[in-house]
């Protein structure tokens, strides 16, 4: 009863366990199921696309060499634009032209097409850059000795891309992939400030003008934003995975025990050290 | 660009004063988490074995979605739900999340002939560390500290989600009332990117003033 009393800051950090363990929290058309689906289609529909447009836009400049210094000036510009401002310049500007207002049943309900479009725009220019210049950095820090040894072997460009430099860099690639997932994950809680869309972050801005409240008010808020973190964490151990499977053990230079080999031979011979494997 | 000056002169002294804040909120933590990270990252490079927690720990501290901090601060500190305390500790925790690695990878970046050397010469290890591997260690400490500076004044943006009075109260002003267009956002664009620039640029002169030997090695 008095939890809420404390006339000064926010007690009732003690009430998110027993809000995160109702159930009727996690049904229910707002409940934490819906919206944790919802943050997860905003996160992949912005990262396939980011990595759609920057892993090739990555590999030609990386292979090429060319555009490098457009591609730093980029990514530095992007970090210091403020997401939430872009969002908002976006909605004023390009959601009045927007006339479809159908749902689309995987992604927004009836009305949601011309606020998320601006959405999924702003997270994927925050995807793209980690993608992009770990794309570029990975290609261009091979070896050119290695790069050599397989033009010499009869590979074309193309071939090289593809058999050589793609493997080689495939670490640094996925790393910047891991944390582009990361800032559209924390990013994508800021749609649900937009009418009509929804994911973690509808608990918490619905829960800001009742923050008093025990069911929908600081508890829910803390415990949506609990969620965040853990799908965050989650989906960067998931990719972690997925990396120890695609990497090639050659690169990786994660060997079964008992098998005998020189580190710093293999280094030599894949041209990624251990540091950046 | 004259709508947005005419914008600015009309509210001046409120956007001012929502300057000053951010101003004063990307700056302290920035300063705050480099003190706190000089000595957790001496530590992770002194003694191996510590490296790879902290370095884990720190990792870790970084997935934290800011908005989430945001909100679990006040449970924590007490302060209300629209304090700005509430960002600065945040920002503080993201920028020693990011320079513990870097001051220890600083650190450790000295080579060891360069330190046996002033071995050598009589430094004490004290003095050896203040006087030799610090001021080696500053142009990675510095890389960092960029890095960390210019995030961190795009983040003081998202406090302003929950109401948090600053430049980003600009975004939400323009968004609710629309009688100014998009003036109010892009103004606030401007401010915030001209701030970043600013810290930047002043991280870098600091570096030049730090590192005279790089432009006498440049000059010869």
């Amino acid at each position: 009863m008095t939890a809420f009393a404390d006339g000064s800051g926010l007690p009732g950090i003690g009430l998110v366990p027993g809000w995160l363990t109702t159930a009727a929290h996690w049904w229910g058309p707002h409940g934490l199921l819906v919206s944790l689906r919802e943050h997860v289609v905003y996160t992949v529909v912005a990262v396939l696309v980011a990595a759609l447009i920057a892993l090739p836009a990555g590999l030609v400049i990386g292979h090429t060499g060319r555009g490098v210094v457009l591609v730093v000036g980029l990514a530095n510009a992007v970090r210091a634009v403020p997401a939430f401002g872009l969002l908002l310049l976006l909605v004023v500007t390009i959601t009045p032209k927007i006339k479809y207002t159908h749902a689309v049943s995987w992604l927004v309900s009836t009305g949601g097409v011309p606020y998320v479009v601006p959405v999924e725009i702003v997270l994927v220019i925050l995807a793209i850059p980690p993608i992009l210049t770990n794309t570029y950095a990975g290609v261009q820090n091979v070896d050119p000795a290695v790069r050599d040894a397989a033009t010499g072997m009869g590979m074309r460009g193309g071939q090289v891309l593809r058999g050589v430099e793609l493997p080689i860099a495939l670490p640094l690639i996925l790393s910047g992939v891991r944390s582009a997932v990361l800032q559209v994950i924390a990013t994508a809680t800021i749609a649900a400030y937009l009418p009509f869309l929804g994911g973690l972050g509808y608990l918490i801005f619905n829960g800001l003008p009742q923050i008093n409240d025990p069911n929908v008010g600081y508890p829910a808020m803390l415990g949506a934003g609990i969620v965040v973190a853990a799908l965050a964490v989650t989906a960067d151990l998931l990719l972690l995975g997925v990396q120890r499977v695609v990497v090639s053990r050659g690169v990786s230079q994660r060997f079964r025990t008992g098998v005998a080999y020189d580190p710093n031979e293999i280094t030599k011979r894949v041209g990624v050290s251990p540091a950046n494997a | 660009m004259n709508a947005l000056w005419q914008y600015f002169r009309d509210d001046q002294s409120e956007i001012l004063g929502w300057l000053r804040t951010t101003l004063w909120l990307a700056a302290a933590p920035v300063v705050v988490g480099l003190l706190i990270s000089l000595p957790i990252g001496w530590a992770a490079s002194r003694f191996r074995w510590s490296y790879p927690p902290l370095v884990t720990i720190a990792g870790l501290l970084y997935t934290i979605p800011s908005i989430v901090l945001f909100l679990v601060l006040p449970g924590i500190l007490g302060t209300g739900i629209l304090d700005p305390v509430n960002v600065a500790v945040a920002l503080t925790i993201y920028c020693v999340a990011l320079l513990v690695r870097v001051v220890a990878d600083g650190l450790s970046s000295v080579s060891d002939a360069t330190l046996a050397a002033a071995s050598a010469m009589g430094y004490t290890n004290r003095q050896r560390l203040f006087a030799v591997q610090l001021p080696l260690a500053v142009p990675v400490i510095g890389a960092g500290l960029r890095v960390a500076a210019v995030s961190n004044v795009s983040l003081v943006a998202v406090a302003s989600t929950l109401g948090v009075a600053q430049l980003g109260s600009l975004f939400t002003t323009g968004y609710n009332a629309t009688k100014h267009g998009s003036t109010p956002i892009l103004l606030g664009l401007v401010l915030f990117i001209v701030v970043a620039l600013a810290f930047d640029g002043a991280i870098l002169l600091g570096l030049r003033v730090l590192t005279p030997w790089r432009r006498a090695v440049a000059a010869r």
